[in-house]
């Protein structure tokens, strides 16, 4: 089964980007072996919110994982022995994204509702306004 | 004693925030003022879920900006009574903020260096 998951992790700010690119790469490698994708997007160097160890800043990676548990459990176990990650989160986000896909389509059904009644009344209610127009004339 | 002081200066915090956030920001449409309380001289406008307002779904831990306009100068989270925010997103703020602490995007205490 499938889930969708976010692991962000911080790496040490002197990390070499050829060696960063190459962790990268051999934590995707043992997702797609197992069966699932992986997207990783490096945000760069950032300073924390507190000290971790002894640095001040680390540079962000986050992995959009989209395989079974037990995949990302693997990937937090090389996460725990690679000594250059400082710190790393895993969150579960399919039940969020599909959470926010209900909550799209219930808007866009709205929109749809509300455009078409919105047409409608408005023509009825001008014919009226007319009709009562002449009659408080005539009296 | 040291955290009876702190405590009026951290909800103090929570209040220049409010002033000064944009959690303000989608006060002045909401209506026509707050109701007057007890025959209070002023009025307070009421408070809207900024959430609600601005149609933000997606409350997410690594949106540190719209998290820090929820977290006091301490670090705490503010309260719902100060910032408006409805139960239900107030629920998932806290635990976005939460996660942000825990990934070094926030701070447990204290300023953001």
């Amino acid at each position: 089964m499938n889930r969708n998951y976010e692991v962000m992790f911080i790496v040490r700010p002197d990390m070499v980007e050829e060696d960063l690119n190459k962790l990268i790469s051999t934590l995707e490698s043992s997702v797609t072996s197992a069966g699932g994708t992986a997207k990783s997007e490096v945000w760069g160097k950032r300073r924390l919110a507190y000290k971790v160890g002894r640095f001040n800043d680390g540079i962000f990676v986050l992995m959009l994982i989209d395989a079974a548990g037990a995949v990302v459990h693997e990937v937090e176990r090389r996460l725990r022995v690679t000594e250059q990650v400082i710190k790393f989160l895993t969150v579960r986000t399919d039940e969020e994204l599909k959470r926010l896909d209900k909550i799209k389509k219930l808007r866009d059904s709205k929109k749809k509702a509300s455009a078409q009644p919105a047409a409608a009344p408005a023509t009825p209610a001008t014919a009226e306004a007319g009709t009562e127009a002449p009659a408080t004339a005539s009296a | 004693m040291a955290e009876e002081t702190r405590t009026p200066s951290s909800h103090g915090a929570g209040g220049h925030e409010r002033s000064g956030g944009p959690p303000r920001g989608p006060r002045p449409g909401g209506g026509p003022g707050g109701p007057r309380e007890g025959g209070r001289k002023y009025f307070r406008r009421k408070k809207v879920c900024k959430f609600c307002v601005e149609k933000i779904e997606a409350v997410n831990y690594k949106d540190v900006r719209l998290l820090a306009q929820f977290v006091a100068e301490s670090g705490k989270i503010t309260p719902r009574r100060l910032t408006g925010v409805c139960t239900p997103h107030q629920r998932r703020l806290s635990r976005a903020i939460k996660q942000a602490r825990n990934i070094a995007l926030l701070p447990f205490a204290g300023r953001a260096q």
